[in-house]
């Protein structure tokens, strides 16, 4: 399709224009003054709590606990399916009107129910309470019930608190908020201690277990991944801390970490053959291994994705893709399909833009290309509608009726809910992009 | 403070949602902060809707607190108006915004729109999604029905009536009223207005031209079922029209206002299920224990076509909605039970644990908890999944509904001579009971468990916390001798857990310290039936 994107308009628009923020950290890549639309209105995309969905997964001996009311339990079953599990870890606590009447009946309610909770769960470890946006207009302090309980469960089990709520995060900030959390329990480490990785983000288990070897072969160690599998397995965090993202949408962790004495390595993220080679080599240089070694060890695996590429590639170059935001991972995803799948990227929406992070990725995408911050979904699909996209990457909300409309769509969600990076995954990521279309072309009717 | 894992019901606004995106014409412009916006994908995920929800989300943030979230209400209501036009408004507050106290109902009005604004109080801390439902139908029917409205004279005319009570996301409400729209026209009725479900505002004006209301789903319908009663004089036919039985009572209700002929349009065959149910392939469904709950509806309505038109024995019947508590404990009276009225599924988990039926008759979530105890199940209640939306034509209403409902309630059960012959050869290598009625695929634990949406999980690796099925604890103070637990083996699985708790129970009231094969056979001549 030979629709170019529509030419920015931008004063007719709600939203303001603003420089992306300047970049900090005078690294070689030339700095693109690139507009970014920002738009406030009705926004399409998840709060939050939902990132308790995998979270929970993950964290093996966590219970999360949400304390909100009864859409937030709608939510989270409607978004997460929850019924496959057995028992899931994760719940609500219903602030009823009773709770409402006064604050400190609902601390003593929430009292009551983490002890019920861990006389039945004993396999639980640690506990976060995690802020909804009712529980935050009522100000509750879940931190300092956190700290009462953590007083009096402790050593059996450490309760935390973080808030998920949708005044506060979008989808994948509720992680940021947790893994902050975190931070603030991880043992000091001494200013003598050797250098040492930690990456930073949830990640599938086979994952972070590729990463891991990948790691070892270089030479890189000792290496810890936030958050481990068992909560209480808590690395410590020092000046000699090196921080290496493999998720976006970590803003508040790396300052939390940076504010403990961590330092951020600048690296594009790890997705596509390109991403994940100069993530490494990143890691690698700021550990000092020789080039030729780095070459050495990561020349298979990128060369082994690259060829996997190749046929996705060959659906899905040329063609035109619009992002909704949904996860903060649009601007690192949208630079790998442009870059290795000959992708044009018309809009890039996120729900929130961190520069200096995203510095790299950002510098890489076409100079054409949109990129829009925050969300009016009425306007932004007013403009998808304008320049029809071969490719819609939406929520769940939006895509049938995207559908419906004529436009091939690809769910967001699944982006978070796949395993999508490292080498031996970019093509599993390229065929996430790839099966729509393909699909469309089979079906005759 | 309640801990849910999980619940039947939604808030209360989304009842509305699904009032307003089962209408035409109709916009809902909801107060509530980011991520409420999930609620579109009920709609568009689970019930395939191809057209996003009509309601506009104000969307504030935790910066716009100590400001102007009202002036954000106000901004999106004229927005909302400006870009859809539609034909009236409905304004309400998510249980967020409700903590805001902005009265979206004042900051509609002081706009002034040129249509009808409808504000919708809907405590979000007290009631739930059915209960949503039903009060935002009966504030749109209050404020937009024409009181001056009678029915037309009757002579040299077919009689006109509204079927009230169907939502979007409403459990076979579809096909429900495709089903009892024909069947109502065969007995000379025209429908006049669907309502919700297929209305627009403009359509509710006309209300009271009918002769009459039919109320499908009590749940949504009743409210604004009474209301029309008593302003417009119409009467209403009250019976859920869901089995055969239920059916024909429902013909005869129409009749009865009507003046039809119920016995004659009756009198040929209607459905297949009175038949199929004659022929004596299902004499082995006779006094299958089975145990029903769903929303109070479809709990009661199944508990009659289970005992009166499959045979079944009724073991347990409950309902999730408090609001219809008294009706569903009055059907349970009539089968000599006590109904269990309760919104945690854990409760419901724990009475089907304790019952060890044979069949359970439930929503998505007792499908869940009989596949952890490994009991037959059929889903024949609202909370929904999108497998209740099925392509093919599937109602649970009327003499189609009926047949739907044999296949339905019969289908997860072990059949027939199949049944015999398990009884016959248990240790047979290929044909146990393990393995599964055999026109049933083989279901495991992780390939049965799908999700509610179509969300995954990143990591499938099983837990823990997956497999734990509730098993009603052994009684510690009786031991099984081992012949006695090798013969209990050999019942074949689908009454196993009960054989063993009548025989522990035997074994208790008799003060026996053990169970040896004479025991079990003891005990199963006294419990026999």
């Amino acid at each position: 399709m030979e629709v170019a994107a529509a030419p920015l308009s931008l004063e007719s628009q709600a939203g303001s224009v603003a420089e992306a923020p300047a970049r900090d950290d005078g690294c070689a890549v030339a700095p693109a003054a690139r507009p970014v639309l920002r738009e406030r209105g009705q926004r399409e995309v998840f709060c939050g709590l939902t990132g308790i969905i995998w979270l929970h997964r993950k964290i093996q001996d966590a219970f999360f606990i949400i304390v909100g009311s009864r859409t937030c339990a709608h939510l989270m079953q409607s978004a997460a399916g929850v019924m496959a599990f057995a028992e899931p870890r994760f719940a609500t606590a219903i602030i009823e009107d009773r709770d409402l009447a006064g604050l400190a009946d609902a601390n003593d309610e929430l009292d009551k129910v983490v002890d019920r909770l861990l006389a039945r769960r004993p396999d639980v470890k640690a506990v976060f309470l995690v802020g909804s946006c009712p529980s935050e207009v009522i100000k509750l302090d879940l931190s300092r019930a956190a700290q009462r309980l953590s007083a009096r469960h402790m050593p059996n089990v450490r309760v935390l608190a973080y808030s998920g709520s949708g005044i506060e995060t979008t989808f994948t900030q509720g992680e940021d908020a947790c893994l902050t959390a975190l931070v603030r329990d991880m043992p000091v480490a001494p200013a003598d201690a050797p250098p040492s990785l930690l990456v930073l983000g949830a990640l599938p288990d086979v994952v972070e277990d590729q990463f891991k070897r990948t790691f070892d072969a270089l030479g890189i160690g000792p290496v810890a991944f936030l958050p481990a599998r068992r909560a209480r397995d808590l690395p410590a965090v020092g000046p000699n801390t090196r921080l290496l993202l493999a998720q976006p949408f970590l803003a508040d962790t790396v300052r939390a970490l940076e504010d403990r004495g961590a330092t951020r390595i600048d690296a594009l993220f790890p997705f596509g053959a390109e991403g994940t080679s100069a993530w490494f080599e990143a890691a690698a240089a700021e550990f000092g291994i020789a080039p030729a070694h780095v070459e050495t060890v990561l020349a298979p695996g990128r060369d082994r994705a690259r060829r996997a590429l190749e046929p996705a590639r060959r659906q899905l170059e040329g063609k035109s893709i619009f992002f909704f935001p949904d996860s903060q991972l649009e601007p690192p995803l949208a630079r790998f399909l442009s870059r290795e799948l000959g992708m044009r990227p018309i809009e890039v929406g996120t729900p929130y833009l961190h520069g200096t992070h995203l510095a790299r990725d950002l510098a890489l995408l076409p100079a054409e290309t949109r990129l829009s911050e925050g969300q009016d979904v009425e306007r932004q699909l007013d403009r998808c509608r304008a320049a029809a996209p071969d490719l819609v990457v939406c929520g769940l909300g939006l895509a049938n009726p995207l559908e419906a409309e004529g436009l091939t769509t690809k769910w967001a969600i699944e982006l978070v809910f796949s395993p999508i990076h490292g080498f031996e995954q970019a093509a599993d990521l390229a065929g996430l992009f790839a099966r729509p279309l393909a699909r469309r072309g089979l079906l005759k009717v | 403070m309640q801990l849910a894992m999980w619940t039947y019901e939604g808030p209360p606004h989304v009842g509305a949602l699904r009032v307003a995106t089962g209408m035409r014409g109709l916009h809902y412009v909801l107060h509530a902060p980011q991520g409420d916006t999930y609620a579109d994908l009920l709609f568009t995920m689970i019930e395939r809707r191809n057209a996003r929800p009509p309601v506009t989300y104000t969307t504030f943030q935790a910066r716009d607190l100590g400001g102007d979230t009202a002036g954000l209400f106000k901004q999106a209501a004229h927005d909302a108006y400006a870009r859809f036009k539609p034909e009236a408004i409905i304004v309400g507050a998510s249980c967020t915004a409700e903590l805001l106290q902005d009265d979206p109902g004042g900051l509609a009005r002081a706009l002034d729109l040129p249509v009808p604004v409808i504000p919708l109080d809907l405590p979000s801390y007290q009631k739930k999604e059915s209960w949503g439902a039903s009060e935002t139908f009966l504030a749109l029917v209050r404020a937009l029905a024409d009181r001056s409205l009678t029915p037309p004279p009757r002579e040299g005319r077919r009689l006109t009536c509204n079927l009230l009570g169907p939502t979007a996301l409403g459990f076979r409400h579809r096909d429900d009223v495709a089903e009892i729209t024909r069947l109502l026209s065969e007995l000379g009725v025209d429908v006049a207005i669907t309502a919700p479900m297929g209305a627009s505002p403009r359509d509710l004006v006309r209300l009271g031209a009918a002769d009459f209301n039919v109320v499908l789903y009590p749940e949504t319908g009743e409210a604004a079922a009474r209301w029309l009663e008593k302003t417009f004089s119409q009467p209403a036919v009250r019976i859920p029209p869901i089995g055969h039985g239920a059916t024909c009572d429902f013909v005869r209700a129409v009749a009865a206002i009507t003046g039809a002929d119920a016995d004659a349009f009756l009198a040929g065959p209607r459905a297949r299920l009175p038949w199929y149910s004659r022929s004596v392939d299902s004499t082995y469904l006779t006094g299958k224990r089975v145990f029903v709950y769903g929303d109070a509806t479809h709990a009661i309505a199944m508990a009659r076509v289970a005992v009166e038109e499959l045979g079944f024995e009724l073991v347990g019947l409950g309902a999730y909605n408090r609001e219809f508590a008294r009706e569903v404990r009055v059907a349970a009276e009539r089968y000599g039970l006590t109904a269990l009225i309760t919104d945690d599924h854990m409760d419901v988990e724990a009475a089907i644990a304790e019952l060890q039926p044979e069949l359970v008759l439930g929503t998505q979530m007792e499908r869940h908890i009989a596949k952890r105890l490994r009991i037959p199940c059929a889903v024949i209640s609202a909370p929904v999944h999108v497998q209740d939306f099925p392509a093919r034509y599937s109602p649970v209403m009327g003499f189609e509904g009926a047949n739907v409902l044999f296949d339905t309630l019969v289908h997860p059960l072990v059949m027939g001579l199949e049944e015999h012959l398990l009884a016959m050869f248990r240790d047979d290598f290929e044909f146990h009971d393990g393995a599964g009625p055999s026109h049933l695929a083989a279901l495991t634990p992780s390939t049965a468990a799908h999700a509610a949406a179509p969300a995954h999980t990143p990591d499938a690796a099983p837990v823990a916390d997956d497999a734990a099925p509730h098993a009603p604890p052994a009684n510690d103070a009786i031991v099984w001798t081992a012949p006695a637990e090798k013969e209990l083996a050999k019942i074949p699985f689908f009454v196993r857990g009960k054989a063993r708790r009548n025989t522990e129970r035997y074994a208790a009231e008799r003060g026996l310290a053990s169970i040896d094969v004479e025991t079990l056979y003891d005990a199963k001549a006294h419990f026999a039936r």
